[in-house]
């Protein structure tokens, strides 16, 4: 078989270990060691938006607030940082499908077979919120010529309804797919360690009780019934941990 | 043009748990031997250290520790006659990659098969008559017995450092262990791990429905444990963050924490890492394996010239190397002739979501281990009588609940709004009231003319290779016994005291998007005739000698346990065979 050097060369065969590259190597004669070998993870850095327009921004923030609505307990989405989160998401690996097969030719399939779409999450968000933004300002009534964000949270559940149920069709996009793939962002970044931006001050870990990244439950595995008393932990630890960075 | 290395005794393709046994075996019998593997270097300090391997998006979600399909995938269809598509993104099952490979990551629930599974056509047969099995199901018996394996499944579980209790005993049953197992030449080399809340009140109920439930097996250390080899493991810490995840603590039995200590400094052996091989090479009588091509990070493409190779990569990659190699003749569905490719299995699972009354109840399901769980083996296998139920096959079922990580376990009933007020109150309301089991009810599958693996006629990876094609679909047989299970899994968790338990049966088409568990089975399996197997009883290709292929690769079915105990005894009694009988006579094992 010949190998196709040129597709070797444009890097697709290299691999990443998290983000970087490694070669391959001979190893004989020993464990190998090196210190920091591993990747640790970057935390995203506060700020402006990476991926999203300031319009795509806002939208976005108003949609997770109605897919995690706040209570007097719990932040929503918008506070939690999901918006922020999936911001982050998409400028990165995930939102152009980074080591994923993105090889041609792409068909449809059973639904068995798993999703076909050559387009990454960063262009299906900029396609679906720009396609949302047309549908909400092109009805009529009341709300004339309102953009998402402007509308009543009532309207916007209604809306979003509409668009899990496939009632609402979107102008070249499946809005039923985009608000799925949405649903599962957000609360990914609801759930997520805080280091990507969203779970705000662990928010949504204390909700539930969720103590984080502690690691070692030893007492507690036959301490049955009994609520597990100690606060949550980030990888990056506890704000109680390095007081006046928040 | 491929650069000549010098030649070495062995080539080994892959360095996940079979090419760790069978290197560490080669070497001490004095072999020079080679590892080539497609993924990096790892290790546990420096790799997934403990203040980062606790990250549920990077390693749950986005699939850090696996093989990335960017790399290569596979296709797949439902029915022979349908266009397969590939797999774009990992879902029913996870492919490994990377040194120490499935070990890395999985939950180290290390069973053994029933005596029975090993003869399972002869027993099936004898005891309900032929017309009882489906015609067009393809089960054989394995060539190897329960009683040929037993020293090499005792010689895994101490390597490892099971934690278990012994039900069987030399042949007397044990209190608290699982009755329905083989006989054990001796007890697990360390005690069960303890069990939350969840597992014991599941135990509890069982009993009082008349089973016997016993703790899973667990490759998750109860205490520190130093191996036959010398190296130590440390205790688990039921840090919820096991299966998918490396461990950070040196208490998941794996090639890390087990072998790679001691094989790696040998003198006699070198590793490849980040080095894919892309075909095993035939002379020209194409008997005999001369070697291996492979291609690094770099583009640059090796030859490895070695008189013994070992297939030891992740099932379905053992058999694309023997397809793109044209090892064996490749399985035709139509004829039902030919054995590359042929009796590809997966699993059955299934599970509940059981919801208890939150005011008297806090499971704290995050304080769990990857091999965690009290389960029952009653409706495993033939334990019971399957005449009037009309289907074969079963499946431990148990109270495995391994984590209590919030993107993946926050289960909510089955009315309530995906989003919104309602659904941000149920999470909050059921997070620590609710069980759920990851692979409650773990059913085998059993093998079918029309479920097989050959090359994809379009698809083809980053180095031009035709992908493996899987075509694969539930038949009426698994779904009928999955009903079965399920609903007596249920019942558990009713006499437990659940206000409301959730059964998800497993059901049809077969979906690629779901996932199951990562034990793919089968594609060139073990047996006693050529004519319906790839390999003979010691993993030895019939067609090409020198030639060994690991894993479970050579299951001729899948059976209603986790896989890896049994691949584990396979690549010990291979090795054996390889040192006590082949090396002194190079040569075909078994004359067919």
């Amino acid at each position: 078989m010949t190998l196709r050097r040129r597709d070797l060369l444009t890097g697709t065969a290299i691999a990443l270990v998290g983000n970087r590259l490694a070669g391959a190597e001979v190893i004989a004669g020993k464990l190998p060691w090196t210190p920091d070998a591993g990747t640790p993870p970057t935390p995203v850095k506060p700020g402006p938006w990476e991926y999203f327009t300031a319009a795509e921004g806002s939208m976005v923030e108003a949609l997770v607030d109605r897919i995690i609505p706040p209570d007097p307990q719990t932040p929503g989405g918008k506070d939690a940082g999901c918006a922020v989160f999936i911001d982050r998401q998409l400028a990165g690996g995930y939102g152009h499908h980074e080591g994923l097969y993105n090889l041609p030719p792409f068909h449809d399939g059973s639904i068995q077979q798993g999703p076909q779409s050559a387009k990454g999450p960063a262009e299906t968000y900029r396609a679906a919120l720009a396609a949302l933004d047309r549908y909400c300002r092109s009805q009529t009534g009341n709300d004339a010529g309102k953009g998402f964000v402007q509308l009543a949270a009532e309207r916007q559940d209604e809306i979003l309804r509409g668009l899990e149920s496939g009632k609402i069709k979107l102008e070249g996009v499946d809005g039923e797919k985009y608000f799925k793939q949405l649903l599962e962002d957000t609360q990914q970044g609801f759930f997520a360690d805080p280091i990507y931006g969203g779970n705000r001050d662990m928010c949504a870990w204390k909700m539930i009780g969720f103590p984080g990244a502690r690691y070692d439950y030893r007492d507690w595995v036959t301490r049955h019934n009994e609520r597990y008393p100690h606060p949550p932990v980030s990888i990056a630890g506890r704000p109680a941990w390095t007081p006046g960075k928040g | 043009m491929a650069r000549k290395l010098p030649a070495r005794d062995v080539a080994i393709v892959g360095l996940g748990w079979t090419g760790s046994i069978l290197a560490n075996e080669l070497t001490d019998a004095g072999l020079n031997v080679v590892a080539i593997e497609r993924g990096p270097w790892r290790d546990t300090a420096t790799h997934y250290a403990p203040n980062y391997a606790q990250d549920e998006l990077r390693y749950r979600i986005r699939h850090e520790l696996f093989l990335r399909p960017a790399q290569t995938t596979f296709t797949f269809r439902n029915k022979h006659g349908d266009t397969a598509l590939p797999i774009r993104t990992w879902g029913a099952f996870m492919p490994p990659n990377g040194v120490g490979g499935g070990g890395v990551h999985w939950n180290a629930e290390t069973w053994r098969f029933l005596p029975s599974d090993f003869v399972l056509r002869t027993h099936l047969t004898q005891r309900y008559g032929a017309p009882f099995l489906p015609a067009d199901m393809t089960i054989q018996d394995w060539g190897v017995t329960y009683a040929d394996l037993e020293p090499h499944y005792d010689r895994f579980e101490y390597l490892c450092g099971t934690c278990g209790t012994a039900g069987n005993l030399q042949g007397k049953i044990q209190a608290g262990g699982n009755p329905f197992e083989g006989p054990r030449s001796r007890p697990y080399p360390n005690p069960a791990q303890q069990q939350p809340f969840g597992p014991t009140l599941f135990a509890k109920a069982a009993r009082e429905l008349g089973y016997q439930p016993f703790p899973q097996p667990s490759g998750n250390m109860s205490q520190p444990y130093r191996n036959p080899l010398g190296v130590r493991l440390g205790p688990c810490t039921y840090c919820g963050f096991c299966e998918w995840f490396a461990c950070a603590n040196y208490s998941k039995a794996s090639p890390q924490t087990t072998i790679l200590p001691v094989l790696m400094p040998k003198r006699n052996f070198q590793l490849r890492d980040n080095s894919e091989v892309t075909r095993i090479n035939l002379d020209p009588s194409g008997k005999r394996a001369t070697g291996v091509t492979f291609v690094d990070t770099s583009g640059t493409e090796w030859e490895q010239p070695a008189e013994l190779v070992i297939l030891a990569a992740y099932t379905i990659f053992n058999v694309q190397l023997m397809l793109l190699s044209k090892v064996g003749r490749p399985y035709d569905p139509q004829s039902n002739q030919g054995v590359v490719g042929r009796n590809f299995t997966h699993q059955t699972i299934s599970d509940c979501t059981s919801f208890f009354d939150r005011s008297k109840f806090v499971f704290n399901p995050f304080v769990s281990s990857g091999a965690i769980g009290m389960c029952i083996d009653e409706f495993n296998g033939d334990n019971f009588d399957h005449g009037p139920h009309g289907f074969v096959g079963g499946g431990y079922m148990g109270q495995v609940q391994t984590n209590g990580r919030p993107i993946e376990t926050t289960p909510v009933p089955p009315e309530t709004p995906k989003w919104g007020a309602e659904w941000k109150r149920a999470v909050r309301d059921n997070y620590q009231s609710t069980l759920k089991p990851g692979t409650g009810v773990h059913g085998s599958m059993y093998s079918y003319r029309d479920v097989y693996v050959d090359l994809d006629p379009t698809f083809r990876d980053r180095l031009g290779r035709p992908l493996a094609r899987i075509t694969m679909d539930f038949h009426d047989n698994e779904l009928k016994q999955n009903r079965f299970l399920t609903d007596k899994f249920a019942e558990i968790f009713q006499q437990a005291g659940a206000q409301r338990v959730v059964k998800e049966y497993r059901q049809g088409p077969y979906d690629i998007t779901k996932y199951q568990t990562t034990h793919l089975c089968g594609g060139a399996v073990m047996g006693n005739d050529p004519k319906t197997s790839a390999l003979n009883r010691y993993l030895q290709s019939w067609d090409v000698p020198n030639l060994f292929v690991m894993g479970a690769t050579a299951f001729p079915q899948n059976a209603g346990y986790n896989p890896t105990g049994t691949v584990g005894a396979l690549a010990y009694w291979s090795a054996a065979a390889i040192r006590s009988q082949y090396l002194k006579n190079p040569g075909p094992l078994v004359h067919a």
